[in-house]
């Protein structure tokens, strides 16, 4: 015979664990029915501030396929590595913009881009980059043409770029341009001129 | 003695008490963790695959006190005219002229006026009848009046004589080539790795053999097996040597053959690193010659290869229209073009088939064709994009020996030519064209001519793509390109 004592105990414990189940399943439909942003779309760093400079953005056009160099004046700190990251990060934002000649997914950031000598720069951008881009040979090329070229045209010493998502490597962007391997920033050079070009 | 027999009385009164509360703590911890299974996500979904006369098709199967159910309607809804009426506990069910009436929990049914067991409770859900999916091998044959079999372990239900069966042999060449007949056309999805070829058949209502393993005697191709798991039936053909699986008689044959080697004197061909062997494996050991002549005579002129397939469907060009499906279009009227000018052609990808990229580059390679062509297709932008390899970083290059990944490095002097002719030609048709490079593989991988094609649509509807008169229109002036240039190709050599 159990004791009255541990009945009532026992009955709360029930009481208590059919309402925490309820509760867990109002929270679950509660969740499901609330739309929520498709990305994470906070900022990963705070903005630079400072003095700008004058930088040239060279950037994809969907219209006609090509790159346009575009002048822009934006804050640059400093060091080479802050500085390679606040271009990439500038060309996103306005990649990100409304009326973009060139649309990437929303969420799109840039996480970090490490310089490690002899030459070789890593753009790590998180996932939303990769997992929200248009699918398509020219579509995915323009948008790393336009990033390793931008980040090597106003960065001197830089010869092979690698591109990480979210700190890992991955086979392609969007089912097509090659993300396994590192580019070599003279070929790199040589596309975005054809591209410039209109070829 | 008083205090004595009070701390007796006391101390297993007081482990009791310990026991109960752990007793309850457990109970506790249970009925938490049952909650948050409960909560938490369902177990993957399962589906029972129908094949009929009428249609081949699959409804979801879900638990009911441990066992798999499924909807009735479901099942019969793409058979014929069928309703359903719940009146409180009971259901009624019409099929053509066939009514059988279930009872919410009852173990039995009536179909028409006749007793049927269900070996399981009905349940009636929202107004819609659930029943055990082992009842289906007796209920249905009543209300379809005709025999059904149900694999019920497989989930694979067949509705008639919709069985296709299949034979396998094989052929003594040298490697030996394993021939699959099928008594109605097949399209499965096809998957490699090492040392097997998985064959899975979803739509099709495909029985075994008498045995599930067949043996065939040879070292190449030793066996192959039948199996049915979740709405599938799998075929797996055991190899010790890579091979390829290539449709022909209008998908009612399948033959699995090695995929082809060099022939004798020609170019030692560059293969993949594999996670295995590359820790073992030297740099210059990995790579391969680049500046020595392949073999003069190639099985094919072209390879045309429709990029994506199987589980890789490539942009969604439209809700309806996959990139996958355009790519193998467009690789068969390319194929048509390029033969009515006498190009002996093959298509790498003829179904809806899985095909990694290595193998792919392997199969162009190995059968030294004069020219490889990857077709792929876009929503964005207008007109005609020719691609020719931008080659990556080759960190395994040593002196004269390439890494698989700039293997097409001395290709690119004639890859780029054939590029600016078909470009060329492009425009000569008023299509709008770019010509420029892309790290697009499998490109870097070939060694031989190579140029990729992505359309695009002239306008803004993306279907254009699918429209045979404007693929024409591509794959006319691609052929009338390479067929300009059929006595530069087949003599092209590497450019160190």
């Amino acid at each position: 015979m159990i004791p009255r004592h541990l009945q009532i105990a026992l009955a709360v414990l029930l009481a208590a664990a059919l309402g925490l189940s309820i509760y867990a399943w109002h929270v679950r439909k509660t969740v499901a029915a609330t739309p929520v942003a498709p990305v994470d779309t906070r900022p990963l760093a705070p903005p630079v501030t400072g003095p700008t400079e004058k930088v040239v953005l060279y950037v994809a056009q969907d219209e006609d396929g090509t790159l346009r160099a575009q002048p822009a004046q934006i804050p640059m700190p400093s060091g080479r590595q802050q500085r390679a990251e606040e271009l990439a990060r500038a060309l996103i934002s306005l990649y990100l913009e409304k009326n973009s000649p060139h649309v990437i997914g929303a969420g799109t950031e840039v996480r970090s881009v490490f310089l490690v000598d002899p030459g070789v720069a890593v753009i790590d951008m998180n996932g939303a980059f990769a997992d929200s881009h248009r699918s398509g040979v020219l579509v995915e090329e323009l948008t790393i043409a336009s990033l390793i070229h931008t980040i090597s045209a106003n960065t001197p010493n830089i010869l092979r770029v690698k591109i990480l998502i979210d700190g890992k490597e991955r086979e392609t962007l969007a089912g097509h341009a090659d993300l396994s391997s590192f580019y070599e920033v003279a070929a790199v050079d040589q596309l975005a001129s054809q591209l410039q070009a209109g070829q | 003695m008083a205090a004595g027999t009070h701390r007796r009385d006391r101390g297993p009164g007081a482990n009791s008490s310990r026991n109960d509360w752990r007793s309850a703590g457990a109970t506790f911890i249970a009925l938490i963790l049952a909650s948050a299974i409960l909560v938490s996500g369902a177990p993957a979904e399962k589906h029972l695959s129908v094949y009929s006369v009428a249609a081949n098709y699959s409804v979801p199967i879900v638990q009911r006190e441990g066992r798999d159910y499924v909807g009735l309607l479901e099942v019969l809804e793409p058979l014929g005219r069928v309703s359903g009426k719940a009146d409180g506990t009971r259901w009624r069910l019409r099929y053509n002229n066939v009514e059988a009436n279930f009872t919410a929990g009852a173990n039995h049914a009536q179909v028409m006026g006749r007793d049927a067991d269900l070996g399981g409770k009905f349940f009636l859900e929202n107004k819609r009848g659930l029943v055990p999916v082992g009842a289906l091998n007796s209920l249905l044959p009543r209300i379809l009046g005709g025999p059904v079999t149900l694999h019920e372990l497989s989930d694979r239900l067949f509705i008639g004589s919709v069985a296709t069966h299949f034979t396998a042999s094989l052929a003594s060449d040298d490697p030996p080539r394993l021939l699959f007949h099928f008594s109605a056309p097949v399209n499965p999805s096809i998957a490699n790795e090492p040392g097997a070829l998985h064959m899975t058949f979803r739509r099709e209502p495909l029985v075994g053999p008498a045995s599930p393993t067949l043996t065939f005697g040879s070292k190449a191709i030793p066996s192959a097996s039948y199996s049915e798991s979740n709405g599938s039936a799998v075929v797996t053909v055991k190899t010790s040597i890579p091979v390829m699986a290539s449709f022909s008689n209008d998908g009612r044959s399948i033959t699995v053959a090695a995929t082809p080697t060099p022939q004798a004197g020609s170019a030692p061909i560059p293969a993949p690193p594999s996670p295995q062997t590359a820790a073992q494996n030297t740099p210059a050991a990995n790579a391969a010659p680049a500046n020595v002549l392949p073999a003069a005579v190639p099985h094919y002129f072209a390879v045309v290869d429709a990029s994506h397939g199987g589980d890789d469907h490539g942009e969604s060009l439209s809700s309806t229209l996959l990139e996958k499906d355009v790519t193998l279009a467009l690789a068969r009227s390319l194929r048509q073009e390029l033969q009515s000018r006498g190009i002996s052609t093959v298509v790498l990808r003829d179904s809806d088939a899985n095909l990694p990229l290595d193998q792919r580059a392997i199969f162009a390679n190995a059968d030294h064709a004069a020219i490889y062509i990857a077709l792929h297709a876009a929503s964005s932008g207008h007109g005609v994009r020719v691609f020719t390899a931008m080659l990556p970083f080759g960190s395994d290059d040593h002196g004269p020996f390439r890494s698989w990944t700039t293997a097409q490095h001395d290709w690119l002097s004639p890859s780029q030519s054939t590029a600016n002719a078909v470009a060329g030609e492009l425009q000569k048709r008023q299509l709008p064209v770019k010509n420029v490079a892309a790290p697009l593989r499998p490109l870097n991988n070939i060694t031989g001519p190579a140029i990729a094609v992505e359309v695009a649509p002239q306008g803004a509807d993306a279907n254009q793509v699918m429209a045979p008169d404007y693929q024409q229109l591509v794959t006319s002036a691609v052929a009338t390109a390479i067929a300009s240039l059929r006595d530069q190709l087949t003599g092209a050599q590497p450019q160190p």
